[in-house]
């Protein structure tokens, strides 16, 4: 098992690494100089001297990247050139947003789609199934944005049971911290719990179909002993995959939802960044984006790895 | 007591049908746009701001008093255009990265398939941030940001085909008669591999869609004075107290279309593939 983590762990980490190149490079690939497209035509030779030195342009891009993924790798992700404070403390500040945002939205998605994805699967041949195949088909196709306007406009606007956007921090107040996020976990949730559902109906079938099932069936095991200890549990190494793509969708679902109910998150600070031209901000979000998809997908495959052995010594 | 549901292949057909004629549709009223539209959809007419839905206005208007009719036909010009052209890009440049991986293995597969790796940590809004940051943001960067994060599934479909290809006797038969690789795998090889490319195409589509509005929403996509539903959208969340039109129309027709590429996307792989 030790060596299948480690294996794994050496391909994340090119990944990473590959991803933060990626990163670095889309500054070098901006037409003309930077310091000039950051601060405008009107800007004064000295200024953009100053800038440049700042964000590092006076040395050459090899040395320069070597420097910034040694920062990075210190937590060190160099000063935002708009707010005039360290990348990752902003950032920092920004997850206690959207952390709570997609863990949310990842978890109400789960607590959906699984048992109804179990239950389409065991109602097959009845008219529940293609029902509920019917609704999640819908409920992928409703983008989480629109959702969320949607859920605006109602809960919010007429029924006023709901902020309408904004954010409270849940040192400030734990009952306005949670109305505040109710709306777009929601919205985001919702559209991921249909895509879910069909993933695990899909893979409950799969295992339903399988020998064992029958011969647990015939062995005269109770029909919830079956779901519950045979079915499901060979079900989970799908279901666990599923888990993990979802919580990278509204990762990255967020960055809109955040639009739509004001909140300040990540998202919302990316956008800004590039409304301000402000580089080492964008650079920094744009690599953390990125990391945490590798490390969901290294954890995915590890959770794996643990619960199928057939993956770990294959 | 439920009843006894229609059997799994008439639900099959209903998928097909249902998923063709909601992409046909689509794809006649964009076609139809280019030749008649009710209204100038740019046209502003101050008398009719945020009307409700009316014989002259069957969708009702936006806050300029623009045709909502008008502009949703030709912002499925303006989805369509970005979502076709950032599939074909991904389908072709990941079809063919992932076949050559496949058939060649070695360093190739291994550095080919890393790449897709590293391209999987930068979905479509992730990658049109970048963009948008180098260059300014456009329908150019937010199709190519489309195309990029679309590139790994299609070189992922197209590698397994050809893996479990060119094992295959034909290919051996094809090599014996001294036929040369290149030959081999985009004559016999490629060609057999077509179908669940096919059917991703569709499936991709469906989420191009997804991606392009919420781009265009955000800013990152299809500039303001081009109608295309993300704008419309954008656009309408200042006004949904006064009039829910202009945030319903353009919603409802992103759903139309993801759910008919995504129905017909699943129908085709039902055709291709029966066992799934």
């Amino acid at each position: 098992m030790l060596g299948f983590v480690a294996r794994r762990f050496v391909t994340a980490l090119v990944s990473v690494l590959l991803a933060s190149v990626v990163v670095f490079s889309a500054l070098l690939a901006v037409p003309g100089d930077p310091a000039a497209v950051i601060l405008g035509i009107n800007a004064t030779p000295e200024a953009r001297a100053v800038l440049s030195r700042k964000l590092g342009l006076d040395v050459p891009p090899v040395e320069r990247y070597v420097r910034w993924l040694g920062g990075a790798l210190r937590g060190d992700l160099g000063e935002s050139i708009n707010y005039q404070r360290p990348v990752s403390a902003l950032i920092r500040d920004r997850l206690r947003v959207s952390v709570p945002l997609a863990v949310g939205a990842a978890l109400l998605a789960c607590l959906l789609a699984v048992p109804l994805g179990v239950f389409a699967a065991l109602k097959r041949g009845t008219l529940w199934d293609p029902l509920l195949v019917a609704a999640s088909q819908l409920g992928a196709a409703v983008p989480s944005f629109w959702l969320g306007l949607i859920f605006i406009l109602y809960f919010a606007v007429q029924l006023k049971w709901l902020p309408a956007g904004g954010f409270t921090p849940f040192e400030q107040d734990p009952g306005a911290w949670a109305r505040s996020l109710l709306l777009p976990v929601l919205a985001l949730g919702l559209g991921q719990a249909a895509v879910m559902t069909r993933m695990t109906r899909a893979a409950m079938l799969e295992v339903l179909s399988q020998d064992f099932v029958r011969t647990a069936r015939a062995k005269g095991v109770a029909t919830r002993g079956v779901v519950l200890k045979h079915a499901l549990r060979n079900a989970m190494v799908t279901i666990v995959t599923i888990l993990g793509l979802s919580l990278t969708n509204v990762f990255i679902g967020s960055i809109v939802i955040e639009q739509v109910f004001a909140l300040p998150g990540l998202g919302r600070l990316a956008i800004t960044a590039i409304g301000t031209r402000d580089f080492p901000l964008l650079q920094g979000e744009v690599l953390v984006y990125a990391s945490t998809i590798v490390a969901l997908g290294f954890l995915v495959d590890v959770s794996y790895g643990l619960l199928d052995p057939r993956i770990r010594y294959g | 007591m439920v009843a006894h549901a229609a059997s799994p292949r008439a639900l099959r057909r209903l998928n097909l049908y249902l998923g063709s004629f909601l992409v046909g549709v689509l794809l006649l009223a964009a076609l139809v746009s280019f030749v008649w539209l009710p209204h100038d959809p740019q046209a502003m007419d101050f008398g009719v701001q945020l009307a409700r839905p009316s014989a002259s206005h069957p969708f009702g208007a936006d806050h300029f008093g623009r045709d909502l009719l008008s502009r949703v036909l030709v912002g499925a010009r303006s989805t369509l255009y970005v979502g076709f052209i950032a599939v074909g890009l991904a389908f072709s440049v990941g079809s063919l990265l992932g076949a050559l991986a496949g058939y060649a293995g070695g360093l190739l597969d291994e550095v080919v398939m890393r790449l897709v790796d590293v391209a999987y940590a930068f979905p479509a809004i992730l990658m049109a941030l970048l963009l948008a940051a180098v260059y300014q943001p456009g329908t150019l960067t937010a199709m190519v940001a489309i195309g990029i994060a679309t590139v790994p599934i299609f070189a992922r479909i197209a590698r397994a085909g050809v893996l479990s290809l060119k094992e295959r006797e034909f290919v051996e038969a094809g090599r014996a008669l001294g036929m040369r690789h290149g030959r081999v795998l985009f004559r016999h090889v490629l060609p057999n591999a077509l179908g669940p490319l096919i059917v991703q195409a569709s499936l991709s589509l469906a989420v191009a869609v997804l991606a392009e509005a919420a781009l265009s929403f955000l800013g990152l996509g299809t500039p303001p004075d081009v109608p295309s539903w993300g704008n419309m959208l954008k656009e309408a969340q200042g006004f949904m107290t006064l009039s829910p039109y202009p945030a319903l129309v353009p919603g409802l027709a992103i759903v139309w279309t993801v759910l008919g590429f995504s129905l017909l996307g699943d129908a085709l792989r039902d055709l291709w593939d029966p066992r799934a």
